[in-house]
């Protein structure tokens, strides 16, 4: 398959971004806005094509611990799913974490808590970000805005997956999972060789041979110093993604005397905000982060120096605009517009909270 | 004679299986993990399967199974080893895929995993150890409990009206079509570690062969959980256990048992 240029929803995006990246795993359980994903690629049968795996698991517990296993062994795995299910894929996330494995985890974000709505949100941040399931961990966590980006953003999670032996959440809301737009397919990349994969992954378990040592994966470690050993290696990991993997866009930040900051589906309703605020003679920038972790700190704590108030804009009660606050350190004063329970702010809210919250 | 002349290959009688390393097991005395450990080991190495073989290790007594035996493994959450075999397996199908789990990973907070590997048929091998008790953490109930048996949670003894009935989860896998291969076994003799070894022989020729679930318990003792000492929780085992839990094939595809 080459490049193409195709129409298509969020999540179909995704599921044909994986196959055309080599993935050689999805393991995933059906959950509104999300169930796309699982069902465009139980369609494109990839098993009969690249020779990609895919299969509906019994719960999204299973399905997370059949991703450790996956990539336990080298492989490049994946599930999707939405709030409800990513709480219960907490404990796996944890042991992969805990075990340094590489695998892709798609969150099509609904309201909650609890059973709450299948209407978008934006209300995990806190628990893509902050870690989610027990112990001292981070996941790099990529909010996409468009459908173009869950197609990128599915492609780069793998490769950053792999660099950093951990795992990766794509973050995303219904909004995004549901909408229809333009997109550009990569290209089909081969899935990797058993001899590839023993190559890039020496540490996985594919079957012990004469010249190395068994190869064990865990998270256990039960002699104190040992385990903080292995603690200080994984910060230490994290500290070099917030050194090397930030990502952000800016829009009229330049000669911004305001900035909202927002990211997914609220960044592309907040840059219509902006545009119409523009019109207005309101000079208003945005700054949308794609990496949640690593968090855009510095472009953040510069602009703090430029503006003369932050208004951030979430579907929530109030997520992103704590790490917003620590990146400035509250040296300029700081809002927060949300709706929650699946509400999608229009434009026109944002500039008007604009208007009364910041300036 | 001089020993000399005694230690010759031809005059080996028994041997420690390769795979196996000199790391000291944890196991208290009179546990069936040690045994049960070396016969996994002799098969692998019997089969010639060591650089093929992917363990998938529980949360229990056999935690550290990884420590004893040298192959690659995984160690998985508490019950979730059957879903991570199952991914192992499809995605490596020339592999020998195997759990190795206990009463309380397997048929409680597994449960889901356990069923569903099995009826959906994943050609990998299941290791069950029953022994009626949660070792690891200091001899609770666990669902293969018998009636009456007391434990630390169930002091007074397994009231079913309290605490439900013990789960013959063999019986269930049994019925279910993904299996091919399901018996109940023990290691308290020596006939019976011949048949048991016959027995995880057969499953990992299943696996290989891929002709879907197989199922191999083996029906334990706890001797520091059943505070008995352990020639007491062999006879314990079998005149208690063995009634509750029989010894012998359930189900066999190849013999349509």
């Amino acid at each position: 398959m080459n490049e193409e240029v195709r129409l298509m929803k969020g999540n179909e995006a995704i599921a044909e971004t994986a196959i055309r990246c080599g993935a050689d795993g999805y393991f995933g359980y059906p959950i509104t806005p999300q169930s796309e994903v699982m069902e465009t690629l139980m369609a494109l049968k990839p098993w009969e094509t690249t020779g990609m795996v895919v299969l509906q698991a019994e719960s999204e517990v299973a399905a997370i611990n059949m991703v450790y296993g996956g990539a336990a062994s080298g492989k490049k795995v994946m599930t999707s799913s939405s709030s409800p299910g990513v709480s219960l894929k907490q404990e796996g996330i944890s042991y992969i974490a805990g075990a340094e494995l590489p695998c892709l985890i798609v969150n099509v974000m609904r309201g909650g808590p609890g059973l709450g709505t299948i209407q978008p949100s934006q209300a995990d941040y806190f628990q893509a970000v902050k870690g989610g399931g027990h112990g001292d961990y981070r996941l790099i966590v990529l909010a996409p805005a468009s459908v173009q980006e869950m197609a990128d953003l599915t492609a780069l999670g793998f490769d950053l997956a792999f660099k950093y032996r951990n795992p990766v959440m794509l973050l995303a809301d219904g909004v995004i999972g549901q909408m229809m737009e333009k997109v550009v397919l990569p290209a089909q990349q081969p899935r990797r060789t058993d001899e590839e994969v023993v190559a890039q992954c020496p540490w996985a378990t594919t079957g012990k041979t004469k010249d190395r040592k068994p190869n064990i994966i865990t998270s256990l470690e039960l002699v104190p110093d040992k385990q903080e050993e292995n603690n200080i290696r994984f910060q230490a990991k994290y500290k070099k993604m917030e050194e090397n993997e930030v990502r952000y866009e800016t829009f009229m930040c330049d000669d911004a005397e305001y900035l909202i900051v927002a990211f997914g589906s609220a960044a592309r309703i907040s840059q219509k905000a902006v545009e119409e605020a523009r019109k207005e003679g309101i000079k208003v920038g945005l700054l949308r982060p794609v990496t949640l972790f690593p968090f855009p700190k510095k472009p953040l704590a510069e602009l703090s120096k430029q503006v003369k108030g932050i208004l951030v804009v979430e579907m929530n009660a109030g997520q992103m605009i704590e790490d917003v606050k620590l990146a400035t350190n509250c040296s300029v004063k700081t809002e927060h517009f949300g709706r929650m329970g699946g509400i999608v702010p229009s434009p026109d809210e944002i500039t008007e909270a604009l208007k009364t919250k910041i300036m | 004679m001089a020993n000399n002349e005694i230690v010759k290959p031809e005059n080996l009688v028994y041997k420690k299986p390769t795979i196996m390393n000199d790391n000291p097991m944890h196991y208290c005395p009179g546990c069936g993990h040690g045994v049960v450990h070396k016969l996994v080991a002799e098969v692998i190495e019997e089969m010639g399967l060591q650089d093929k073989a992917i363990g998938i290790a529980p949360v229990g007594c056999a935690v550290f199974i990884y420590n004893y035996l040298d192959i690659d493994w995984q160690e998985a959450a508490h019950g979730r080893a059957p879903a991570l075999a199952t991914a192992v397996k499809r995605l490596n199908p020339n592999k020998l895929v195997f759990t190795y789990q206990g009463d309380g990973d397997l048929a409680a907070i597994g449960t889901a995993e356990t069923i569903h590997a099995c009826n959906r048929g994943e050609n990998i091998a299941i290791i069950f150890i029953n022994n009626g008790i949660y070792g690891m953490t200091g001899g609770q109930m666990a669902p293969t409990t018998l009636e009456g048996m007391k434990t630390a949670t169930c002091p007074y003894g397994r009231d079913v009206k309290l605490n439900g009935y013990p789960l013959n989860i063999t019986d269930l896998v049994v019925k279910l079509r993904g299996t091919c291969y399901v018996t109940r076994q023990s290691v308290h003799k020596a006939a019976a570690v011949r048949k048991a070894k016959a027995a995880i022989r057969k499953a990992f020729e299943n696996s290989m062969n891929g002709k879907g679930t197989s199922f191999v318990e083996i029906v334990s003792t706890c001797s520091s959980g059943w505070k008995l000492s352990p020639v007491q929780a062999n006879k314990w085992m079998e005149e208690n256990m063995f009634p509750a839990y029989p010894i012998g094939d359930l189900k066999d595809i190849d013999t349509l048992v």
